[in-house]
């Protein structure tokens, strides 16, 4: 059973590239129709929290299948199978960067590819605004509830960081705790 | 940089805390690890964050643990990599033991979402500061070709949805021509 956990998470790890919500079909074509782990009312209750909680998704799914089946033992064996392949794969990778990046051709090439990774990070970090102002990431909703709230909230956060330096984890943590105290006064 | 067991305890938790702050998404971990390992202790040099980065988003497997290996591999080799990916997967593996018994009580709660409904602002907050700051290097950097393709990444990624490992791909190979065709003009000038 646990080597069948290892496996299912093996191939999950290996097979999603792209990240994030490129590993959903993966996890559940493999937790769900294969070996009928979950349900797949279930499988929603996944998404949900690993929406909810910080963590790479497929190794929330990791968790949480493994721990379903046989405990803590189940959780740790499926969350190391999902994370061996690729870890082999991205250190062959590093040590071919390592080797190779003074090469000319090299260095112009990670030079293109540094403003697509700034533009990736743009836009993930855009989305996940627009699910905090407008409590969707969806064009359509854009003229539906906007929440000044959280939008007074991102400024702060945002003139924390760039004047006065605060580090990012205080500023999370700030933010979290004023959401709480703003829902007691009944605001959030 | 001495690889003694203080280097390796701060590998592991910075890792560890900010594989704990990582909602919404890979991306979210690498603005965290640039301000971490890049602009508070020095260790990593920023340009070489990105290019981590785009090797962690090529691959297969998720993007916060790749790149915690990268970084983690290049502080401290090969017990650096161990450390870092343990340090990663932790966080999730714990909160989510903790409350995959009790979900249902943990989803339905109005402080909880309350909680992470103003997180999610700071989590914005976060990626754009460092958005600005790297975008704005490009920017100074005047040349057009790699303003040109942020732009067009962004485009691409944002308003057309083209998956990311295209994007990355196309960027590469476009960089790798343009690098070669200005090698061959260059050597044609120079023998000139």
């Amino acid at each position: 059973m646990l080597l069948e956990l290892f496996w299912a998470f093996f191939q999950i790890g290996a097979m999603s590239i792209g990240g994030g919500y490129a590993a959903l079909p993966l996890i559940r074509s493999q937790v769900v129709d294969i070996h009928g782990w979950l349900t797949m009312t279930e499988f929603t209750d996944l998404i949900t929290i690993a929406e909810m909680t910080p963590g790479p998704i497929a190794i929330n799914g990791a968790t949480f299948v493994g721990t379903q089946i046989s405990g803590l033992a189940g959780a740790v064996v499926a969350t190391a199978g999902c994370v061996l392949p690729s870890s082999l794969i991205v250190l062959t990778l590093a040590w071919l960067y390592n080797r190779f990046r003074n090469l000319t051709v090299i260095q112009g090439i990670l030079s293109g590819l540094r403003p697509a990774v700034v533009a990736l990070i743009a836009s993930a970090g855009l989305s996940i605004l627009m699910t905090a102002l407008w409590g969707s990431s969806s064009p359509a909703d854009w003229l539906g509830d906007f929440q000044i709230i959280p939008c007074l909230l991102f400024a702060a956060a945002l003139a924390a960081l760039r004047k006065f330096k605060l580090s990012p984890i205080a500023v999370m943590l700030g933010c979290g705790a004023l959401g709480v105290g703003l829902h007691l006064c009944g605001l959030m | 940089m001495k690889k003694d067991f203080k280097l390796y305890w701060t590998l592991f938790s910075s890792t560890f805390f900010l594989s704990a702050f990582t909602f919404g998404g890979g991306y979210v971990i690498v603005p965290l690890m640039k301000k971490k390992f890049s602009d508070e202790l020095h260790w990593i040099e920023e340009k070489e964050i990105l290019d981590l980065t785009a090797i962690a988003q090529s691959s297969p497997g998720p993007i916060a643990v790749n790149a915690a290996i990268l970084i983690g591999q290049r502080i401290g080799g090969m017990p650096g990599a161990l450390l870092s990916v343990l340090g990663a997967v932790l966080p999730p593996l714990i909160i989510i033991s903790v409350i995959s018994s009790a979900y249902a009580a943990f989803r339905d709660n109005a402080v909880v979402s309350a909680c992470l409904k103003g997180m999610q602002s700071g989590v914005a907050a976060v990626i754009a500061d460092v958005v600005f700051g790297l975008g704005g290097k490009i920017v100074k950097s005047k040349s057009a070709f790699q303003i040109g393709l942020m732009i067009a990444a962004f485009i691409a990624t944002w308003f057309f949805g083209v998956n990311v490992v295209f994007i990355i791909l196309f960027c590469g190979v476009l960089s790798a021509a343009k690098t070669l065709y200005a090698g061959r003009k260059g050597g044609r000038d120079h023998a000139a």
